[in-house]
């Protein structure tokens, strides 16, 4: 018996089997105390929906062996411009996603080449070069968001400023197409269908692509480099193919959570965005080499409850909003956990 | 520097019977040998004959501690010493020469020489925070080098950097820091000669004398037989771990040094047919050169015959290893190769897979297995990487998803045919013996139906059972099935117990073609490249 | 006459090709401050900015901030990389100048306190540090960033939430109005100037004076000068050797692991000090984001001075505090004069800062991934 709690904490992780039990505690307490369970819940799945495919966009990279995409910005960006762009034109609807996805992709895909190929020349620095360069787009695109030459008074400031607002409201334009799409209420929970439905299908799509042969080649690379090389695979080329994959879904997964959100947010706004995605792969048990589908929906669960949850059932004790103080704890602590267990030492 | 501690005639060290296991493979099975102060003492054995876990077991490297300690004494001067840190050995008057330089590129002469042993000066900040901040005493530093320096007779600036100096001048400035080491008892040379020119090599065995002639043991692991023939006063060799002999180094051949090394040769198995005089040619090659850290293949000419089993042989580091590697495109070669009478381009690990050769490395770890995944993966991938097998249709090629069924099926066909000892197909590589992942590196390879298959090391690091098995396998894919095989091996005995011919490997060239049951002598001779002359 | 002149014209020939080939070596190596210093000249000239203003900027600029990029030597000489956990220091300094405040210290007698003070926070944190550090050798650097970003979280657990509530604080003043947690600026005029102010020498130049704070500097020459001791001692011998090669340190006997875990706690202190002395200058502590980008604007100005993540020497140090800070003066004022926007400038300035830090980790990382290629084949 002691044995089999054994195995089961080792497989689970201590981390994982703490914020699984920090999420129950959170929502017994939120039962106790009789708040709106219902609201709770359908928040959680909310985010989850929003922020999913972010998270999602890591796996190629890991499966490709880049690691943790600290560089998950740079596919941000990407759909942000599609975004942008998109509402420049006054597409609406989902012509209006389809369009920012489109534009978005067409940008993703050498961005993903040109990430790609840098990272080759960086190995065993991926994740350095990876956070610094995101860093550096992101703030070099803040010049650009202020000199762009869009022209649509929806999208730069009216009077004063110049350039392109901070935050680009949705509102009649496709603020939550996909969320609204098929939603019903049960139980007081409120199911954004639409949503879901994008996120499990992509979900389905990047499963499926690792059972293909592409998807074998570039994740048997990952997995021994000389052995790929033996075989005639080139672990340069199917890691591009990975980065690619990372920076596109990164473009497709900003312009969900922004159609779900709202609101499109420039300039420093994605900065910091790859560090709760990555918080959320890991806590659903990815490693820094290794992670599935699996991991993705239970981290994401795991770890947009808390930040749900949090915030409501501890004002009730305390003010001001400790579910940010939070967030920086156990999204970070959990990355640290991750890089300290793998390959403790790099040589000797 | 008093290498005067050690008085002449005692020895300076003394192993007892000393074993080693790594994960229940026993390397060291019971090792003694003495090294007498003023004595040259060679060790000289194969790769895997365990020499150099000697050699970290005597320099207390934390690998050895870290993997369970080992068994049998040592003993220094009579004293019985156990080591879990090199300061420890380096403490008790152990040198080492290592094979692989350990210098730092950045830091010039002097600073390598007196590395961590620098002599400083006291000043007001370290009298109150101690003596880690003592300063530097750059002078001292300068002056003890060039005394060491002298005394190993190299003639070169001590302030310039260890980049760029060639690499005779860097072995000379390891044996300049071990000389410099006060209370130096014992020094060992790890292969020091691997990396040297004639003439360099000529003085290091020169410079290797004079040590012994001040009362230091010298304790010798090379490959190179006639060295060990020009300087040891005894030798030991090592074979699977065991001691086979000690010859007298003074009077026996390098020839019979060869032999013990490999191994007395089994019978002949079984009764080879003749497959020499009607055979056709299946793959010619001509003027092979293949850059294999190691194992550099020069210029090597070799036809293989359709339908028989060519093995090579040949002593570790002359090039064996790296023919096979050179062809299948693992390493860059140069030369001409005709396979079926075309023209193969080298350089291509994928064209060679597709034009039906296959390769079971001997890097079975690095190179030959994805430890991380199943059974059924990695029997399947070369099919489905080369020839697009185990895929189910898709209008882009690209993007054939698995054929899971398929895989299983061929999975499980090959684990019973090949009797892998598993929980089943989708085991994890990593979590199998040896011997039953040397199967899954066979069952890999032949999965893709080749028509010439190279194997190299087939039974290295695996069990007896399992060695009997997978020469058993070799022997039935080319005797049932008609499929023509490369095989490299260290081990004589089991090249001559399946191949029709043997090649032997000497300094990157083939020294001589024999026949499986060719005398003893002619096998000793080739390995020792004293053929030519003949 | 045509053949002497082509003479004399080859041996000039000669000559000027090995001394243009020199010299561009001399360039190539020094591209980056010479970068930057063409930058900096540029927005000089664009926002005429007047050397007056500049020296005076530039005095106060480089005083406060030297230490907290001297910090990051250390650990740069012993293999570690650039420590992105100075942050962490960054925090224990915060720490002990709010202790300081709340017992009412004052002047410099407060401000020798809270260097007292942030001192043992320093090495303790300093010491979990090294210990994270030695469990992820080989990913320092991002085990450092997010380690910095974890801290903060702590940070503000501690001083947003518990202090009032859990930790007892009677200075209501610096206190938030719900109770507990600290207000977001600190007022620390109490302090402002303590060691700045101890001796000013006045130097006229230009119609203005500057200010010459000398004790400040001299506290920054001591730092220089310890570090270059430092380099010259039996530690400093050994830090070098683990920095190019680990392993063959380790086999000469050198305890790779304790040395690494001394530079991680020597740059935290440093860097809790730095702090310190950027605090007394500046006169207000922004609690919840003063720490945030120390490591990020430290390790650009290193870098900027040619510094690699290898190699790092005192004088880089002291080049890259001066030109990296015109930079930072220099840039909003030329953003405004070519785009009439101050904001551009500023956004320019983080890009340049990360653009900077980008740059070295490539380049070291393509160079050691260049070296492991001609190792391995």
């Amino acid at each position: 018996m002691i044995d089999r709690v054994r195995a089961f904490v080792k497989e689970a992780g201590v981390p994982r089997l703490l914020i699984a039990a920090f999420v129950l505690f959170l929502f017994g307490m939120a039962f106790v105390t009789k708040m709106d369970l219902g609201g709770l819940v359908t928040d959680s799945i909310v985010r989850v929906a929003r922020n999913g495919i972010l998270v999602l966009a890591l796996l190629p990279a890991i499966q490709g062996g880049l690691g943790l995409n600290f560089g998950l910005p740079i596919g941000i960006i990407c759909g942000l411009i599609g975004c942008v762009v998109s509402l420049n034109f006054g597409l609406l609807g989902l012509t209006g996603i389809f369009a920012a996805w489109g534009i978005g992709v067409g940008l993703a895909i050498p961005a993903g080449i040109g990430y790609g190929w840098l990272l080759n020349r960086t190995r065993g620095q991926e994740m350095m070069v990876g956070t610094y360069l995101g860093f550096a787009v992101v703030s070099a695109m803040s010049i650009f968001w202020l000199l762009a030459p869009f022209k649509n008074p929806t999208l730069v400031w009216a009077i004063g400023g110049k350039g392109l607002r901070t935050t680009l409201s949705l509102t009649g334009i496709f603020d939550r197409v996909f969320d609204k799409w098929l939603q019903f209420t049960v139980a007081g929970v409120t199911i954004p269908t639409g949503v879901l439905l994008v996120f499990f299908g992509f979900c389905f799509l990047v499963w499926w692509f690792f059972r293909t042969k592409m998807g074998i080649t570039i994740a048997a690379a990952r997995s021994n480099p000389r052995f790929a090389r033996a075989a005639g695979i080139s672990d340069e080329r199917t890691r591009i193919q990975a980065s690619v994959l990372t920076t596109v879904l990164g473009a497709i997964g900003i312009v969900v959570y922004s159609q779900s959100y709202g609101f499109v947010q420039l300039y420093t706004a994605p900065l910091l965005m790859a560090f709760p995605a990555i918080a959320c792969l890991l806590i659903g048990g990815a490693s820094v080499s290794k992670a599935t589908v699996t991991h993705v929906i239970i981290g994401t669960f795991l770890f947009q409850s808390i930040l749900t949850a949090a915030l409501p059932v501890t004002s009730q004790v305390i003010e001001g909003d400790i579910s940010e103080t939070a967030r920086l704890i156990i999204q970070n602590g959990m990355i640290l956990y991750a890089l300290t267990r793998v390959g403790g030492s790099a040589k000797a | 520097m008093s290498a005067t501690s050690t008085t002449k005639g005692r020895p300076a060290l003394e192993l007892r019977d000393v074993v080693k296991e790594y994960e229940g493979n026993r390397v060291l099975k019971g090792v003694s040998l003495t090294v007498e102060g003023g004595e040259i003492h060679a060790l000289v054995g194969e790769n895997g004959a365990g020499k150099s876990t000697l050699m970290n077991i005597l320099f207390g490297m934390p690998v050895i501690h870290e993997t369970g300690g080992y068994g049998g004494d040592v003993l220094l001067d009579g004293a019985p010493v156990r080591f879990t840190a090199p300061v420890q050995a380096m403490a008790a008057g152990i040198g080492m020469v290592h094979q692989e330089f350990m210098l730092l590129p950045g830091f010039n002469v002097a600073e390598n020489i007196k590395l961590n042993r620098e002599p400083t000066k006291r000043n007001p900040v370290s009298a109150i925070f101690g003596p880690g901040l003592e300063t530097l005493d750059l002078p001292r530093i300068r002056k003890d080098a060039r005394a060491a320096l002298d005394r190993v007779g190299l003639d070169i600036d001590e302030w310039l950097p260890v980049a760029g100096l060639p690499v005779g001048h860097m072995q000379f400035i390891e044996i300049a820091r071990e000389v410099d080491k006060e209370k130096l008892r014992l020094l060992i040379f790890d292969e020091p000669t691997a990396v040297l020119t004639e003439t360099e090599a000529e003085r290091l065995l020169d410079s290797m004398r004079a040590f012994a002639k001040q009362g230091v043991a010298v304790l010798f692991i090379t490959h190179r037989l006639d060295e060990v023939r020009a300087v040891a006063d005894r030798m030991t060799i090592l074979r699977d771990g065991e001691v086979v002999g000690r010859p007298d180094p003074k009077t026996t051949s390098v020839i019979r040094m060869a032999e013990l090394m490999v191994g007395r040769p089994a019978a002949a198995r079984a009764v080879r047919r003749d497959a020499s005089a009607t055979a056709e040619t299946a793959l010619a090659i001509e003027g092979l050169n293949v850059r294999m850290p190691g194992e550099p293949v020069e210029d090597v000419s070799l036809t293989v015959r359709r339908g028989e089993i060519l093995g090579i042989g040949g002593l570790a580091g002359h090039g064996k290893l790296g023919i096979a590697n050179g062809v299948m495109g693992l390493y860059p070669a140069t030369g001409r190769v005709l396979l079926d009478g075309e023209p193969y381009a080298l350089n291509d690990a994928r064209a060679a897979l597709r034009r039906g050769l296959a390769f079971v490395s001997e890097d079975r770890r690095g190179v030959g297995l994805l430890a991380e995944e199943s059974i059924e993966l990695n029997v399947a991938l070369s099919a489905l990487e080369a020839q697009g097998r185990f895929l189910r249709p898709f209008p882009v090629p690209a993007l054939r998803p698995l054929d899971g069924r398929a895989m299983r099926a061929h999975a499980q066909e090959m684990i019973r045919r090949l009797d892998v000892r598993t929980t089943g197909p989708t085991q994890l590589v990593r979590r199998l013996s040896g011997g039953n992942q040397q199967k899954v590196c066979l069952a890999r390879a032949m999965t893709l139906a080749p028509r010439l298959m190279f194997v190299s090391e087939p039974t290295r690091g695996i069990d007896v059972g399992a060695k009997e098995r997978v020469l058993e396998i070799l022997t039935s894919l080319n005797q049932d099935e008609g499929m023509t095989l490369v095989v490299t091996s260290s081990e004589l005995a089991e090249l001559r117990a399946i191949c029709d011919r043997i090649a032997i490997v000497y300094r990157g060239r083939v020294a001589a073609i024999l026949a499986p049951d060719a005398p003893d002598a002619e096998f000793g001779l080739a390995m020792a490249g004293e053929v030519g002359a003949a | 006459m045509s053949g002497v002149t082509r003479g004399t014209n080859g041996a000039n020939g000669a000559g000027g090709a090995s001394l243009g080939s020199r010299s561009w070596r001399v360039l190539s190596r020094h591209a980056v401050p010479l970068l930057f210093a063409v930058l900096c000249l540029f927005g000089i000239w664009v926002a005429k900015i007047t050397p007056a203003f500049l020296l005076s900027e530039m005095l106060v600029r480089v005083g406060r901030n030297s230490v907290l990029i001297l910090a990051l030597l250390i650990p740069i000489l012993a293999g570690l990389g650039l420590n992105f956990g100075i942050v962490i220091g960054a925090m224990a300094g915060q720490a002990a100048v709010i202790l300081v405040l709340h017992w009412g210290g004052q002047g410099i007698a407060g401000f020798g306190l809270a260097w007292l003070l942030a001192t043992p926070i320093a090495i303790l944190l300093g010491l979990l540090t090294g210990i994270l550090f030695n469990r992820a050798k080989g990913r320092e650097m991002v085990t450092g960033l997010i380690a910095g970003f974890f801290a903060n979280g702590l940070y503000q657990l501690v001083f947003l939430f518990a202090i009032g509530s859990l930790i007892p604080f009677h200075d209501k003043s610096m206190v938030l109005p719900q109770g507990y947690g600290l207000r977001n600026t600190v007022d620390l005029t109490s302090i402002q100037y303590a060691m700045d102010d101890l001796v000013r020498v006045r130097v006229p130049l230009e119609g203005t004076e500057l200010r010459v704070p000398v004790v400040t500097y001299g506290v920054v020459a001591l730092f220089c000068l310890f570090t270059l001791f430092f380099f010259r001692t039996r530690f400093g011998q050994q830090f070098r050797a683990m920095g190019q090669d680990p392993h063959v340190a380790a086999i000469a006997g050198i305890a790779v692991d304790r040395n690494r875990t001394i530079a991680t706690v020597l740059s935290t202190v440093f860097a809790a000090w730095g702090q310190l002395l950027f605090l007394q200058n500046i006169g207000t502590l922004n609690t919840y984001s003063s720490h945030e980008q120390v490591g990020m604007f430290a390790i650009a100005a290193l870098l900027v001075s040619g510094a690699t993540v290898t190699r790092a020497t005192v004088g880089q140090a002291l080049l890259g505090t001066v030109l990296f800070h015109t930079l930072f003066v220099v840039s909003p004022l030329a953003g405004k004069a070519l785009a009439g926007d101050a904001q551009i400038g500023e956004y320019f300035r983080v890009f340049v800062a990360y653009a900077v830090i980008t740059v070295a980790l490539v380049l070291h990382a393509w160079q050691s991934a260049k070296r492991e290629r001609e190792v391995t084949t």
